[in-house]
Protein backbone atom coordinates (compact mmCIF):
# COMPACT_ATOMS: atom_id res chain seq x y z
CA UNK A 1 0.00 0.00 0.00
CA UNK A 2 1.29 3.36 -0.53
CA UNK A 3 2.13 5.45 1.82
CA UNK A 4 -0.49 8.07 3.02
CA UNK A 5 -1.27 10.08 5.72
CA UNK A 6 -4.02 9.77 7.84
CA UNK A 7 -6.25 12.81 9.55
CA UNK A 8 -9.15 12.19 11.85
CA UNK A 9 -11.91 15.01 11.11
CA UNK A 10 -14.01 16.79 14.25
CA UNK A 11 -15.73 19.09 11.71
CA UNK A 12 -17.99 18.52 8.20
CA UNK A 13 -16.81 22.21 6.48
CA UNK A 14 -13.84 21.26 7.20
CA UNK A 15 -13.33 17.85 6.30
CA UNK A 16 -14.65 19.45 2.67
CA UNK A 17 -12.74 21.98 2.35
CA UNK A 18 -9.61 19.63 2.45
CA UNK A 19 -10.69 17.05 0.49
CA UNK A 20 -12.02 19.50 -2.35
CA UNK A 21 -8.72 21.51 -2.21
CA UNK A 22 -6.74 18.67 -3.06
CA UNK A 23 -6.96 15.95 -5.45
CA UNK A 24 -4.59 13.19 -3.91
CA UNK A 25 -6.91 13.86 -0.47
CA UNK A 26 -9.95 11.16 -0.51
CA UNK A 27 -12.74 10.68 2.37
CA UNK A 28 -12.41 7.43 4.24
CA UNK A 29 -15.43 6.28 5.84
CA UNK A 30 -16.72 2.61 6.83
CA UNK A 31 -13.43 1.50 4.31
CA UNK A 32 -14.04 -2.03 3.26
CA UNK A 33 -14.08 -0.52 -0.33
CA UNK A 34 -11.44 1.93 0.19
CA UNK A 35 -8.88 -0.46 1.98
CA UNK A 36 -9.34 -2.86 -0.23
CA UNK A 37 -8.89 -1.10 -3.32
CA UNK A 38 -5.91 0.40 -1.34
CA UNK A 39 -4.12 -2.79 -1.05
CA UNK A 40 -4.69 -3.74 -4.51
CA UNK A 41 -3.22 -0.71 -5.86
CA UNK A 42 -5.75 0.60 -7.72
CA UNK A 43 -6.60 3.31 -4.85
CA UNK A 44 -3.22 5.67 -3.53
CA UNK A 45 -4.17 8.93 -1.89
CA UNK A 46 -1.88 11.21 -0.75
CA UNK A 47 -4.17 12.01 2.55
CA UNK A 48 -7.33 10.10 3.97
CA UNK A 49 -9.55 11.89 5.86
CA UNK A 50 -11.37 9.60 8.61
CA UNK A 51 -15.05 11.09 8.72
CA UNK A 52 -16.53 8.21 10.68
CA UNK A 53 -16.48 10.56 13.73
CA UNK A 54 -18.48 12.86 12.46
CA UNK A 55 -21.95 13.76 13.16
CA UNK A 56 -23.81 12.00 9.94
CA UNK A 57 -24.83 9.13 11.83
CA UNK A 58 -28.97 8.18 12.46
CA UNK A 59 -32.20 7.35 11.46
CA UNK A 60 -34.98 10.08 11.55
CA UNK A 61 -38.30 10.07 10.47
CA UNK A 62 -40.41 12.64 9.54
CA UNK A 63 -43.77 12.89 8.33
CA UNK A 64 -44.35 10.31 5.03
CA UNK A 65 -39.96 10.12 4.83
CA UNK A 66 -36.81 8.82 6.21
CA UNK A 67 -33.33 10.35 6.44
CA UNK A 68 -30.28 8.67 6.76
CA UNK A 69 -27.40 10.13 7.95
CA UNK A 70 -24.88 8.84 5.69
CA UNK A 71 -22.73 7.08 8.05
CA UNK A 72 -25.13 4.93 9.31
CA UNK A 73 -23.89 1.33 9.06
CA UNK A 74 -25.53 -1.09 6.46
CA UNK A 75 -26.53 -3.26 9.45
CA UNK A 76 -28.31 0.19 11.77
CA UNK A 77 -30.21 0.81 8.67
CA UNK A 78 -31.64 -3.06 8.12
CA UNK A 79 -32.44 -2.91 12.10
CA UNK A 80 -35.03 0.08 11.51
CA UNK A 81 -38.32 -0.31 12.43
CA UNK A 82 -39.71 2.21 10.28
CA UNK A 83 -37.72 -0.06 6.94
CA UNK A 84 -38.57 -3.17 8.28
CA UNK A 85 -42.34 -2.16 8.80
CA UNK A 86 -42.52 0.09 5.69
CA UNK A 87 -39.71 -0.22 3.02
CA UNK A 88 -38.93 -4.28 3.42
CA UNK A 89 -37.25 -3.87 -0.44
CA UNK A 90 -34.64 -1.49 1.64
CA UNK A 91 -34.28 -4.03 4.59
CA UNK A 92 -34.22 -6.96 2.17
CA UNK A 93 -31.38 -5.55 -0.36
CA UNK A 94 -29.55 -4.57 2.78
CA UNK A 95 -29.23 -7.99 4.15
CA UNK A 96 -28.59 -9.90 0.95
CA UNK A 97 -25.48 -7.78 0.70
CA UNK A 98 -22.11 -8.82 1.79
CA UNK A 99 -21.42 -10.51 5.61
CA UNK A 100 -22.92 -9.40 9.19
CA UNK A 101 -19.38 -8.01 9.35
CA UNK A 102 -19.27 -5.72 6.31
CA UNK A 103 -22.18 -4.31 6.96
CA UNK A 104 -21.20 -3.85 10.16
CA UNK A 105 -18.36 -1.38 8.66
CA UNK A 106 -19.79 -0.47 5.44
CA UNK A 107 -21.64 3.16 5.65
CA UNK A 108 -24.76 3.99 3.58
CA UNK A 109 -22.62 7.00 2.08
CA UNK A 110 -19.89 4.51 1.19
CA UNK A 111 -21.92 2.12 0.02
CA UNK A 112 -23.57 4.25 -2.86
CA UNK A 113 -20.18 5.38 -4.01
CA UNK A 114 -18.81 1.62 -3.94
CA UNK A 115 -16.38 0.64 -6.83
CA UNK A 116 -17.31 -1.80 -9.72
CA UNK A 117 -16.07 -5.59 -8.89
CA UNK A 118 -15.27 -5.89 -12.16
CA UNK A 119 -11.77 -8.04 -11.70
CA UNK A 120 -9.94 -5.82 -14.64
CA UNK A 121 -10.50 -2.39 -12.56
CA UNK A 122 -9.13 -4.45 -9.33
CA UNK A 123 -5.72 -5.63 -11.50
CA UNK A 124 -3.70 -2.79 -12.05
CA UNK A 125 -1.69 -5.45 -14.73
CA UNK A 126 -4.94 -5.37 -17.10
CA UNK A 127 -6.39 -2.48 -19.17
CA UNK A 128 -9.30 -0.69 -17.80
CA UNK A 129 -10.48 2.61 -18.58
CA UNK A 130 -12.47 3.08 -15.76
CA UNK A 131 -8.84 2.88 -13.55
CA UNK A 132 -6.59 4.36 -16.36
CA UNK A 133 -8.76 6.47 -19.15
CA UNK A 134 -7.75 5.36 -22.64
CA UNK A 135 -6.11 1.90 -21.38
CA UNK A 136 -8.68 -0.22 -22.62
CA UNK A 137 -11.45 -3.01 -21.54
CA UNK A 138 -10.11 -6.05 -20.58
CA UNK A 139 -13.63 -7.46 -19.89
CA UNK A 140 -15.21 -6.82 -23.51
CA UNK A 141 -12.70 -9.75 -24.93
CA UNK A 142 -11.84 -11.15 -21.47
CA UNK A 143 -14.07 -12.97 -18.50
CA UNK A 144 -17.57 -11.73 -18.06
CA UNK A 145 -19.71 -13.50 -17.49
CA UNK A 146 -21.12 -10.92 -14.60
CA UNK A 147 -20.98 -7.83 -16.63
CA UNK A 148 -23.19 -5.56 -17.16
CA UNK A 149 -25.99 -5.85 -20.37
CA UNK A 150 -27.52 -2.61 -19.76
CA UNK A 151 -25.90 1.00 -19.70
CA UNK A 152 -22.74 -0.35 -21.33
CA UNK A 153 -20.60 0.90 -24.15
CA UNK A 154 -17.57 -0.03 -25.86
CA UNK A 155 -15.64 1.27 -23.23
CA UNK A 156 -16.35 -0.56 -19.86
CA UNK A 157 -19.26 -2.90 -19.10
CA UNK A 158 -18.71 -2.98 -15.52
CA UNK A 159 -21.63 -3.69 -13.27
CA UNK A 160 -22.26 -1.80 -9.90
CA UNK A 161 -22.02 -3.44 -7.12
CA UNK A 162 -24.60 -2.12 -4.77
CA UNK A 163 -27.83 -4.22 -3.67
CA UNK A 164 -29.39 -1.24 -1.35
CA UNK A 165 -28.53 1.09 -4.38
CA UNK A 166 -30.68 -0.47 -6.51
CA UNK A 167 -33.83 -0.69 -4.12
CA UNK A 168 -33.13 3.10 -3.03
CA UNK A 169 -33.13 3.94 -6.95
CA UNK A 170 -36.43 2.08 -7.56
CA UNK A 171 -37.54 4.56 -4.42
CA UNK A 172 -36.68 7.22 -5.92
CA UNK A 173 -34.60 8.39 -3.12
CA UNK A 174 -32.43 11.54 -2.49
CA UNK A 175 -28.91 12.33 -2.15
CA UNK A 176 -28.26 14.85 0.21
CA UNK A 177 -24.59 16.52 -0.20
CA UNK A 178 -22.41 19.18 1.09
CA UNK A 179 -20.10 20.69 -0.54
CA UNK A 180 -17.68 24.07 -0.41
CA UNK A 181 -20.32 26.19 -1.83
CA UNK A 182 -23.30 24.32 0.16
CA UNK A 183 -25.62 21.96 0.25
CA UNK A 184 -27.57 20.21 -2.57
CA UNK A 185 -30.01 17.61 -2.83
CA UNK A 186 -29.37 15.15 -6.04
CA UNK A 187 -32.55 12.81 -7.14
CA UNK A 188 -30.57 9.02 -6.88
CA UNK A 189 -31.85 8.51 -10.07
CA UNK A 190 -29.77 11.26 -11.73
CA UNK A 191 -26.74 10.91 -9.67
CA UNK A 192 -24.75 7.88 -11.03
CA UNK A 193 -23.57 8.31 -14.96
CA UNK A 194 -23.47 5.33 -17.60
CA UNK A 195 -19.91 4.82 -18.77
CA UNK A 196 -20.00 6.29 -22.15
CA UNK A 197 -16.55 7.35 -23.29
CA UNK A 198 -15.51 8.61 -20.23
CA UNK A 199 -15.93 5.22 -17.18
CA UNK A 200 -13.68 6.95 -14.96
CA UNK A 201 -17.07 9.28 -14.08
CA UNK A 202 -19.51 6.80 -12.39
CA UNK A 203 -21.26 10.09 -10.36
CA UNK A 204 -22.65 13.72 -11.00
CA UNK A 205 -20.35 14.24 -7.79
CA UNK A 206 -17.17 16.74 -7.56
CA UNK A 207 -14.46 16.18 -5.92
CA UNK A 208 -14.71 16.60 -2.43
CA UNK A 209 -18.73 16.28 -2.52
CA UNK A 210 -19.90 14.61 0.36
CA UNK A 211 -22.78 12.72 1.08
CA UNK A 212 -24.51 13.84 4.09
CA UNK A 213 -27.64 11.48 4.03
CA UNK A 214 -30.22 10.06 1.70
CA UNK A 215 -33.33 10.79 2.37
CA UNK A 216 -36.44 8.26 1.01
CA UNK A 217 -40.18 9.08 0.67
CA UNK A 218 -42.40 6.16 2.75
CA UNK A 219 -44.42 3.91 0.11
CA UNK A 220 -48.26 4.29 1.25
CA UNK A 221 -49.38 1.98 3.70
CA UNK A 222 -50.82 -0.68 1.27
CA UNK A 223 -47.71 -0.51 -0.93
CA UNK A 224 -45.69 -4.29 -1.48
CA UNK A 225 -41.83 -4.19 -1.81
CA UNK A 226 -39.45 -6.34 -2.14
CA UNK A 227 -36.14 -7.62 -3.02
CA UNK A 228 -34.78 -10.34 -5.11
CA UNK A 229 -31.55 -11.59 -5.53
CA UNK A 230 -30.01 -14.28 -8.30
CA UNK A 231 -26.68 -15.56 -7.81
CA UNK A 232 -24.04 -17.91 -8.12
CA UNK A 233 -24.03 -18.67 -4.35
CA UNK A 234 -27.01 -18.69 -1.86
CA UNK A 235 -25.53 -16.19 0.59
CA UNK A 236 -22.70 -14.04 0.57
CA UNK A 237 -22.15 -13.22 -3.28
CA UNK A 238 -22.85 -9.82 -5.74
CA UNK A 239 -25.95 -10.31 -7.85
CA UNK A 240 -26.03 -12.16 -11.30
CA UNK A 241 -29.26 -10.35 -11.52
CA UNK A 242 -31.73 -8.99 -8.27
CA UNK A 243 -34.64 -7.00 -8.71
CA UNK A 244 -36.38 -4.22 -6.60
CA UNK A 245 -39.90 -4.25 -6.83
CA UNK A 246 -42.46 -2.01 -5.23
CA UNK A 247 -45.93 -2.20 -5.93
CA UNK A 248 -49.37 -0.38 -4.92
CA UNK A 249 -52.64 -1.94 -6.00
CA UNK A 250 -56.14 -1.80 -5.74
CA UNK A 251 -58.73 -4.34 -6.81
CA UNK A 252 -56.34 -6.31 -8.57
CA UNK A 253 -55.34 -3.52 -10.66
CA UNK A 254 -51.53 -1.89 -10.16
CA UNK A 255 -52.11 1.77 -9.85
CA UNK A 256 -48.21 1.64 -9.19
CA UNK A 257 -45.11 0.12 -10.34
CA UNK A 258 -41.32 0.60 -9.42
CA UNK A 259 -38.49 -1.77 -10.74
CA UNK A 260 -34.65 -1.09 -9.69
CA UNK A 261 -32.35 -3.98 -11.54
CA UNK A 262 -29.37 -4.97 -10.09
CA UNK A 263 -26.10 -7.17 -11.53
CA UNK A 264 -27.49 -6.09 -15.18
CA UNK A 265 -26.17 -2.95 -16.06
CA UNK A 266 -23.72 -0.12 -15.23
CA UNK A 267 -25.26 1.45 -12.80
CA UNK A 268 -28.38 0.79 -10.17
CA UNK A 269 -30.68 0.37 -13.46
CA UNK A 270 -34.34 1.81 -12.88
CA UNK A 271 -36.48 0.28 -15.54
CA UNK A 272 -38.94 2.96 -16.14
CA UNK A 273 -40.63 1.57 -19.97
CA UNK A 274 -41.29 -1.55 -17.46
CA UNK A 275 -43.32 0.53 -15.04
CA UNK A 276 -45.09 1.77 -17.45
CA UNK A 277 -46.37 -1.12 -18.78
CA UNK A 278 -47.43 -2.42 -14.98
CA UNK A 279 -49.53 0.76 -14.71
CA UNK A 280 -53.31 0.43 -14.93
CA UNK A 281 -52.81 -3.37 -15.98
CA UNK A 282 -53.75 -6.49 -13.62
CA UNK A 283 -51.48 -8.61 -11.33
CA UNK A 284 -51.07 -11.21 -12.82
CA UNK A 285 -48.45 -13.04 -14.67
CA UNK A 286 -48.73 -12.21 -18.29
CA UNK A 287 -48.57 -8.29 -17.28
CA UNK A 288 -45.69 -9.35 -15.04
CA UNK A 289 -44.26 -10.87 -19.14
CA UNK A 290 -44.46 -7.98 -20.60
CA UNK A 291 -42.91 -5.90 -17.90
CA UNK A 292 -40.21 -8.04 -17.88
CA UNK A 293 -39.86 -7.63 -22.04
CA UNK A 294 -39.84 -4.30 -21.55
CA UNK A 295 -37.17 -4.29 -18.94
CA UNK A 296 -34.69 -5.71 -20.95
CA UNK A 297 -35.43 -4.18 -24.36
CA UNK A 298 -32.62 -2.68 -25.66
CA UNK A 299 -29.93 -5.25 -24.04
CA UNK A 300 -26.28 -5.89 -25.12
CA UNK A 301 -24.96 -8.74 -24.05
CA UNK A 302 -21.68 -10.26 -25.38
CA UNK A 303 -20.24 -13.98 -25.43
CA UNK A 304 -20.50 -14.80 -21.92
CA UNK A 305 -23.56 -12.95 -20.78
CA UNK A 306 -25.99 -13.21 -23.04
CA UNK A 307 -27.77 -15.62 -20.25
CA UNK A 308 -28.51 -12.75 -18.20
CA UNK A 309 -31.12 -11.25 -20.68
CA UNK A 310 -33.59 -13.98 -20.31
CA UNK A 311 -32.24 -14.69 -16.33
CA UNK A 312 -33.17 -10.75 -15.96
CA UNK A 313 -36.75 -11.35 -17.43
CA UNK A 314 -37.36 -14.54 -14.97
CA UNK A 315 -36.22 -12.42 -12.10
CA UNK A 316 -38.23 -9.61 -12.97
CA UNK A 317 -41.72 -11.59 -13.53
CA UNK A 318 -40.82 -13.42 -10.08
CA UNK A 319 -40.02 -10.81 -8.06
CA UNK A 320 -43.42 -8.32 -9.33
CA UNK A 321 -45.36 -11.92 -9.05
CA UNK A 322 -44.15 -12.83 -5.30
CA UNK A 323 -44.83 -9.28 -4.13
CA UNK A 324 -48.01 -8.77 -5.57
CA UNK A 325 -49.06 -12.39 -4.53
CA UNK A 326 -48.61 -12.32 -0.86
CA UNK A 327 -52.43 -12.37 -0.01
CA UNK A 328 -53.78 -13.33 -3.06
CA UNK B 1 11.69 13.18 4.24
CA UNK B 2 11.73 11.32 1.10
CA UNK B 3 14.79 8.92 1.05
CA UNK B 4 16.45 9.68 -2.50
CA UNK B 5 17.48 6.06 -3.93
CA UNK B 6 15.93 3.87 -6.58
CA UNK B 7 13.83 1.86 -4.30
CA UNK B 8 11.52 4.73 -3.69
CA UNK B 9 8.25 4.31 -1.20
CA UNK B 10 9.61 0.97 0.07
CA UNK B 11 12.65 2.79 2.31
CA UNK B 12 10.49 5.86 3.29
CA UNK B 13 10.58 6.18 6.94
CA UNK B 14 6.89 6.59 7.18
CA UNK B 15 5.53 9.03 9.84
CA UNK B 16 4.14 7.19 12.66
CA UNK B 17 1.03 7.98 14.40
CA UNK B 18 -0.09 7.76 18.10
CA UNK B 19 -3.12 4.96 18.67
CA UNK B 20 -4.63 4.22 21.94
CA UNK B 21 -7.08 1.30 22.01
CA UNK B 22 -8.12 -1.29 24.59
CA UNK B 23 -7.74 -5.17 23.41
CA UNK B 24 -9.04 -7.94 25.47
CA UNK B 25 -9.19 -5.51 28.44
CA UNK B 26 -5.66 -3.89 27.90
CA UNK B 27 -4.73 -0.79 27.56
CA UNK B 28 -2.28 -0.21 24.59
CA UNK B 29 -0.56 3.00 23.56
CA UNK B 30 1.16 2.67 19.81
CA UNK B 31 2.78 4.15 17.69
CA UNK B 32 2.55 3.04 14.05
CA UNK B 33 2.53 3.38 10.00
CA UNK B 34 -0.75 4.89 9.30
CA UNK B 35 -1.21 1.91 6.32
CA UNK B 36 -1.24 -1.29 9.62
CA UNK B 37 -4.46 -2.34 9.83
CA UNK B 38 -5.76 -3.63 12.72
CA UNK B 39 -5.26 -7.26 12.15
CA UNK B 40 -1.59 -6.44 11.60
CA UNK B 41 -1.39 -4.47 15.13
CA UNK B 42 -2.81 -7.13 17.16
CA UNK B 43 -0.39 -9.81 14.94
CA UNK B 44 2.82 -8.33 14.69
CA UNK B 45 2.71 -5.26 17.23
CA UNK B 46 0.69 -7.14 20.29
CA UNK B 47 1.72 -10.56 19.30
CA UNK B 48 -1.65 -12.17 19.65
CA UNK B 49 -1.39 -14.13 16.92
CA UNK B 50 -5.10 -16.08 17.23
CA UNK B 51 -6.65 -13.53 14.93
CA UNK B 52 -5.85 -15.13 11.33
CA UNK B 53 -4.91 -13.28 7.86
CA UNK B 54 -6.30 -15.65 5.21
CA UNK B 55 -7.28 -13.47 2.21
CA UNK B 56 -6.49 -9.85 3.83
CA UNK B 57 -9.00 -8.62 1.05
CA UNK B 58 -12.06 -8.45 3.64
CA UNK B 59 -13.19 -11.88 1.83
CA UNK B 60 -12.60 -14.55 4.07
CA UNK B 61 -13.78 -13.89 7.85
CA UNK B 62 -10.62 -15.26 9.57
CA UNK B 63 -9.91 -12.10 10.66
CA UNK B 64 -12.91 -11.08 12.61
CA UNK B 65 -12.92 -9.73 15.85
CA UNK B 66 -15.26 -7.86 17.82
CA UNK B 67 -15.14 -3.96 17.92
CA UNK B 68 -17.11 -2.00 20.68
CA UNK B 69 -18.92 -5.25 20.45
CA UNK B 70 -20.08 -5.96 16.70
CA UNK B 71 -17.85 -7.98 14.62
CA UNK B 72 -15.90 -6.23 12.21
CA UNK B 73 -12.74 -7.83 9.43
CA UNK B 74 -9.64 -6.45 11.13
CA UNK B 75 -8.15 -6.66 7.59
CA UNK B 76 -9.69 -3.86 6.10
CA UNK B 77 -9.88 -1.66 9.52
CA UNK B 78 -6.93 0.49 9.55
CA UNK B 79 -5.82 0.68 13.37
CA UNK B 80 -5.95 4.36 13.09
CA UNK B 81 -9.57 4.22 12.93
CA UNK B 82 -9.77 2.69 16.18
CA UNK B 83 -8.72 5.20 18.86
CA UNK B 84 -10.56 5.10 21.86
CA UNK B 85 -11.88 1.70 20.82
CA UNK B 86 -12.42 -1.46 22.49
CA UNK B 87 -11.25 -4.62 20.51
CA UNK B 88 -11.79 -8.42 21.51
CA UNK B 89 -10.00 -11.23 20.16
CA UNK B 90 -10.22 -15.13 20.39
CA UNK B 91 -7.80 -14.59 23.36
CA UNK B 92 -9.81 -12.62 24.81
CA UNK B 93 -13.01 -14.67 25.21
CA UNK B 94 -12.14 -17.76 27.97
CA UNK B 95 -11.88 -16.96 31.51
CA UNK B 96 -8.64 -18.06 32.86
CA UNK B 97 -8.70 -21.76 32.05
CA UNK B 98 -12.58 -21.78 31.31
CA UNK B 99 -13.42 -21.57 27.87
CA UNK B 100 -16.38 -19.52 26.30
CA UNK B 101 -19.20 -21.46 25.66
CA UNK B 102 -18.83 -21.08 21.95
CA UNK B 103 -15.30 -22.20 22.41
CA UNK B 104 -16.72 -25.53 24.34
CA UNK B 105 -19.02 -26.22 21.67
CA UNK B 106 -16.92 -25.73 18.70
CA UNK B 107 -14.77 -28.81 20.32
CA UNK B 108 -17.74 -30.42 21.46
CA UNK B 109 -18.88 -30.92 17.72
CA UNK B 110 -15.68 -30.84 16.45
CA UNK B 111 -16.46 -27.29 14.21
CA UNK B 112 -13.23 -27.35 12.73
CA UNK B 113 -10.85 -29.37 10.35
CA UNK B 114 -7.38 -27.46 10.11
CA UNK B 115 -8.47 -25.13 12.29
CA UNK B 116 -7.51 -22.01 10.33
CA UNK B 117 -10.57 -20.02 10.06
CA UNK B 118 -11.44 -21.49 13.30
CA UNK B 119 -10.86 -18.12 15.39
CA UNK B 120 -13.04 -16.09 12.81
CA UNK B 121 -15.83 -18.85 13.14
CA UNK B 122 -15.79 -18.12 16.66
CA UNK B 123 -15.70 -14.38 17.25
CA UNK B 124 -18.76 -14.36 14.42
CA UNK B 125 -20.78 -17.04 15.85
CA UNK B 126 -20.28 -15.27 19.37
CA UNK B 127 -21.30 -12.16 17.93
CA UNK B 128 -24.12 -13.98 15.94
CA UNK B 129 -25.61 -14.83 19.49
CA UNK B 130 -25.60 -11.06 21.08
CA UNK B 131 -26.89 -10.41 17.58
CA UNK B 132 -29.88 -13.00 18.83
CA UNK B 133 -29.61 -14.28 14.94
CA UNK B 134 -29.04 -18.14 15.65
CA UNK B 135 -32.39 -18.75 15.71
CA UNK B 136 -32.87 -21.29 13.15
CA UNK B 137 -29.72 -23.65 11.31
CA UNK B 138 -31.05 -21.59 7.97
CA UNK B 139 -30.51 -18.23 9.61
CA UNK B 140 -27.18 -19.77 11.40
CA UNK B 141 -25.82 -20.44 8.03
CA UNK B 142 -26.90 -16.85 6.51
CA UNK B 143 -25.34 -15.52 8.83
CA UNK B 144 -22.37 -16.67 9.54
CA UNK B 145 -21.93 -16.85 5.36
CA UNK B 146 -19.03 -14.30 5.63
CA UNK B 147 -16.98 -16.91 7.24
CA UNK B 148 -15.49 -19.18 4.95
CA UNK B 149 -14.60 -22.76 5.60
CA UNK B 150 -12.26 -24.35 2.99
CA UNK B 151 -12.21 -27.87 4.94
CA UNK B 152 -15.98 -27.77 5.05
CA UNK B 153 -16.61 -28.27 8.69
CA UNK B 154 -20.14 -26.45 7.94
CA UNK B 155 -22.34 -28.63 9.38
CA UNK B 156 -20.25 -29.12 12.86
CA UNK B 157 -20.24 -25.52 12.85
CA UNK B 158 -23.59 -25.20 12.55
CA UNK B 159 -23.83 -27.60 15.15
CA UNK B 160 -21.54 -26.14 17.57
CA UNK B 161 -23.56 -22.61 17.29
CA UNK B 162 -26.99 -24.54 17.47
CA UNK B 163 -26.09 -26.36 20.99
CA UNK B 164 -24.24 -22.76 21.71
CA UNK B 165 -27.06 -20.84 21.65
CA UNK B 166 -29.76 -23.24 23.90
CA UNK B 167 -27.50 -23.34 26.44
CA UNK B 168 -27.38 -20.45 28.68
CA UNK B 169 -30.42 -17.96 28.70
CA UNK B 170 -28.14 -14.68 28.14
CA UNK B 171 -26.19 -14.45 24.69
CA UNK B 172 -24.32 -11.84 25.57
CA UNK B 173 -20.35 -12.06 24.98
Amino acid sequence: MREFEYVQATDVSQAVAAVTGDPATSYLAGGTTQIDLMKDGVLGPDRLIDITRLPLRGITRSDGAIRIGALTTMEELAADLTIMERLPVVREALLLGASTQLRNMATIGGNLLQRTRCRYFRDITCACNKREPGSGCSALEGFHRMHAILGTSEHCIATHGSDLAVALVALDAIVHVRGLNGERAIPLTEFYVVPGDTPQVENVLAHGELITAVEVLLLPEDARSGYLKVRDRVSYEFALVSAAVALVMEDGVIREGRIGLGGVATLPWRAYRAEEVLRGRPAQTDTFQAAAEAALEGATPHRDNAFKVELAKRTVVRALSTTAGEDS
Amino acid sequence: MDAENSLGDTVRAAPELAVTLRVNGVHWELNLDARVTLLDALRERLGLTGTKKGCDQGACGACTVLVDGKRVLSCLMLTATCEGRDVLTIEGLSENETLHRVQEAFVRHDGFQCGFCTPGQIMSAVALLSEGRATSDEDIREFMSGNICRCGAYPNIVAAIRDAAGRGGDAGV
